[in-house]
């Protein structure tokens, strides 16, 4: 209990000079979803959730296993419409656009919400053609010099060009566990989105390449917004602006990061907090 | 939590050991027992193999030999009264040209070139040797009268030469020279008579008759008049067209249909029915299908028979569940993270399975797909029912010609009433057949390496 108080305090201190005092809430919103509910078959495994996503600023969603985070994720750019049984209620816009429309494309959509996985999933292909995969199906740059740009640009935006700079033609699988996110990340940025979300970034990492990765979302949320889904509560204290707690497909309580860490309202969010649940 | 170990009685803990200890000599047992039964298993169907292998070639290895009569042949001008082979110059037309050319040959086919045949062989024989003309005919092969005359036709200043020129041993010549005829047998068993058993000692003693490699068995096509002449080439030729049909049609119809069921059919009863009838498909016996070859494509398209364009289509419905089931099999196999990154950059399903999926699963694709064809290399029942099975002495040119395939050849071979011949010569076959295999087989594991390396 003790040493938790210590983490969040010292979390705290973070907060406040990482980011401007007043909620980001007040910035415009990017996304907005209202009561959206999942069904896998006959089991319904999100229960109305809604929530406002703040433009450039980074939103935790955390939870103990199961709880819906990832399910509520993967509405946002619409992945859930590969799974078998799936069927979403309720509405999710970008900017506004209703995202499951009829006349959206899906193929659009996930050109401006790029996502990042749990485990990092490379193209087995070399690291070159993984950040240059995005670009070229989605047809933005015009010629080889162009590509190259973007490939340089967005290895750099990631944190990983420098590491990589002499290897950019060998399998992107080569690389270690942690640099394989940010390789997938960089790639998530070719394409240019204006969301990026992460399912469970760091699950896969040790702690360095962990700490390199949230440094880089620190950075990364002056220009996206960023949805992270986390196990981690300390992660979601480090790297986010606001954190929305779930739990058994609802989503118990939001707002400011620093508010659900040091203060939560709801009892099952201290609990969670706390460790008694999860 | 880590406490509770440390909580539990001393003697039940000394007892949880001994109950464990007891257990593990039985369980060692137990894998033990397996790994003999697994290497038994194994050496069991290696030995096998082997066993078919040495038979195979120590059956096969004499059809490689065969025996050579040299002669030296006198186109005696006597025999050969045909005048001189028409020129181009004397005629006003290619036409008239043509007329001429196909007369002369034929005045040169209905001479008597067994008497030229019999005049060599007379020659290399002992001076005085009494043997009849009937008797010394059955030493060279049939054959050799049509080699001679192609010589002249070819050539036909040949006239009044004496050339030397090779010719095959018959096939009961070659089994009495080696061996596989009792020598011990009365006359009245013995498929040559007693002077030309004796004449065929006295040439191999003289070196008039002598063994060299059997490349006629790659170089020619079956023969029942010529035994010792029959060869493979037509039903090579023949494999390899249905091979060429098999794989243009099988593969690609086999991997695009696996394609759209694996990754594109909405799961649905349909799909679901189409699913089990490929899997029964895939177990139906290939008899069947060369039933339904005969009455689909012969009976009711009217294509040919014997032809390996029908025989190639039999073989592409008889492979296509294989290539369908091992394509899906493959496909299944790769893992959602890579469907999904895909997905999540904005592939379309399209994308995905053609930049991804395929890439990686390429290599299974490819081996499954040869494997397939392999198999399809080594039927027979289907071919039978549709004509392949006909006697067939020429190579196929084209698809729609009559053939027959080396599977079959065997079985035909297999058939001849010159068993002590022929079983060789079947042997042989075979042993190209599992060498065309192999390479098949070689050509697929060779691949598949190369292309894991590069992914």
């Amino acid at each position: 209990m003790d040493m938790l108080a210590g983490k969040v305090k010292k979390t705290s201190l973070n907060l406040d000079s990482a980011m401007n005092p007043t909620d980001v809430l007040e910035r415009p919103i990017r996304l907005t979803a209202r009561d959206v509910t999942v069904h896998y078959g006959t089991k319904q495994a999100l229960h109305g959730i809604s929530i406002d996503i703040p433009d450039r600023a980074v939103t935790a969603f955390i939870g103990p296993s199961g709880c819906g985070k990832s399910t509520f994720l993967r509405c946002i750019n619409r992945m859930n419409d590969t799974i078998e049984g799936a069927k979403v209620g309720g509405t999710i816009k970008l900017d506004g656009e209703d995202i499951y429309a009829p006349a959206l494309d899906v193929v659009e959509l996930r050109a401006r919400i790029g996502m990042v996985f749990q485990k990092p999933n490379p193209f087995p292909k070399s690291i070159y053609d993984n950040v240059a995969y995005g670009p070229r199906i989605h047809g933005l740059a015009r010629n080889k010099a162009d590509l190259d740009e973007i490939v340089v640009s967005s290895l750099r935006k990631a944190g990983l060009f420098e590491e990589v700079k002499d290897r950019l033609q060998e399998p992107g699988t080569g690389l270690s566990g942690g640099q394989q996110q940010r390789l997938c990340i960089a790639r998530a940025i070719a394409v240019g989105p204006e969301v990026i979300l992460m399912d469970e970034p760091c699950s896969a990492l040790d702690p360095i390449a962990t700490a390199v990765i949230e440094e880089l979302i620190d950075e990364l949320r002056e220009n996206y917004t960023i949805v992270i889904v986390t196990h981690s509560m300390q992660q979601a204290a480090r790297v986010s602006q606001r954190t929305a707690f779930f739990h058994l497909g609802n989503l118990i309580e939001q707002g400011p990061t620093e508010d659900i860490f040091t203060n939560p309202v709801n009892k099952q969010t201290q609990d969670y907090i706390m460790g008694r649940i999860g | 939590m880590a406490t509770d170990i440390q909580t539990f009685p001393e003697k039940a803990s000394s007892d949880r050991t001994r109950i464990i200890r007891a257990g593990l000599r039985r369980r060692h047992l137990n894998e033990q027992i397996f790994r003999g039964l697994g290497i038994a298993a194994i050496a069991v169907a290696l030995g096998f193999v082997a066993l078919l292998f040495v038979d195979v070639f120590r059956k096969g290895i004499p059809a490689f030999v065969q025996s050579n009569l040299h002669l030296s042949v006198t186109f005696d001008a006597e025999v050969i009264d045909v005048g001189p082979a028409p020129a181009r110059g004397d005629f006003a037309s290619d036409a008239e040209y043509t007329a001429a050319s196909l007369k002369w040959q034929r005045e040169l086919a209905m001479l008597n070139w067994n008497t030229i045949v019999e005049a060599s062989l007379r020659k290399a024989a002992p001076e005085g040797f009494e043997i009849d003309s009937k008797q010394i005919q059955t030493i060279p092969e049939t054959n050799a009268r049509h080699q001679i005359r192609e010589m002249f036709v070819a050539n036909p200043s040949l006239l009044g030469q004496t050339v030397d020129v090779d010719v095959l041993a018959s096939a009961n010549a070659a089994n009495w020279i080696r061996g596989n005829i009792n020598r011990d047998l009365g006359d009245a068993q013995q498929q040559l008579s007693a002077p030309a058993r004796q004449l065929i000692d006295t040439f191999v003693d003289n070196g008039t008759i002598s063994n060299g490699f059997a490349w006629t068995i790659f170089t020619n096509v079956d023969s029942r008049s010529a035994p010792a002449s029959a060869g493979l080439l037509g039903a090579f030729v023949g494999t390899l067209w249905m091979m060429l049909i098999v794989i243009v049609l099988a593969v690609p119809i086999g991997v695009a249909a696996a394609i759209y069921l694996e990754e594109f059919a909405p799961k649905s009863r349909l799909t679901d029915l189409i699913e089990v009838n490929i899997n029964n498909l895939a177990a139906v016996p290939s008899i069947v299908f060369g039933l339904l070859g005969a009455a689909v494509f012969i009976n009711w398209f009217h294509l040919p028979i014997s032809a390996p364009l029908v025989g190639g289509l039999v073989l592409t419905l008889m492979t296509l569940p294989t290539i369908i089931i091992a394509t899906r099999g493959a496909l299944m196999g790769v893992s959602p993270a890579l469907r999904q990154a895909a997905l999540g950059m904005g592939a379309s399903k399209t994308q995905m399975v053609f930049h991804h999926v395929l890439p990686t699963t390429f290599p299974s694709i490819l081996t499954a797909t040869i494997l397939g064809v392999a198999h399809a290399l080594g039927e027979t029942a289907p071919l039978l029912l549709i004509g392949m099975k006909a006697f067939v002495a020429s190579v196929p040119a084209t698809p729609l010609d009559q053939a027959t395939a080396l599977p079959v050849q065997i079985y035909l071979w297999q058939g001849n009433e010159n068993r002590n011949f022929f079983e060789p010569r079947t042997a042989a076959a075979i042993m190209v057949l599992l060498a065309v295999m192999i390479l098949l087989n070689g050509v697929a594991i060779y691949l598949r390496s190369r292309l894991e390396k590069r992914a």
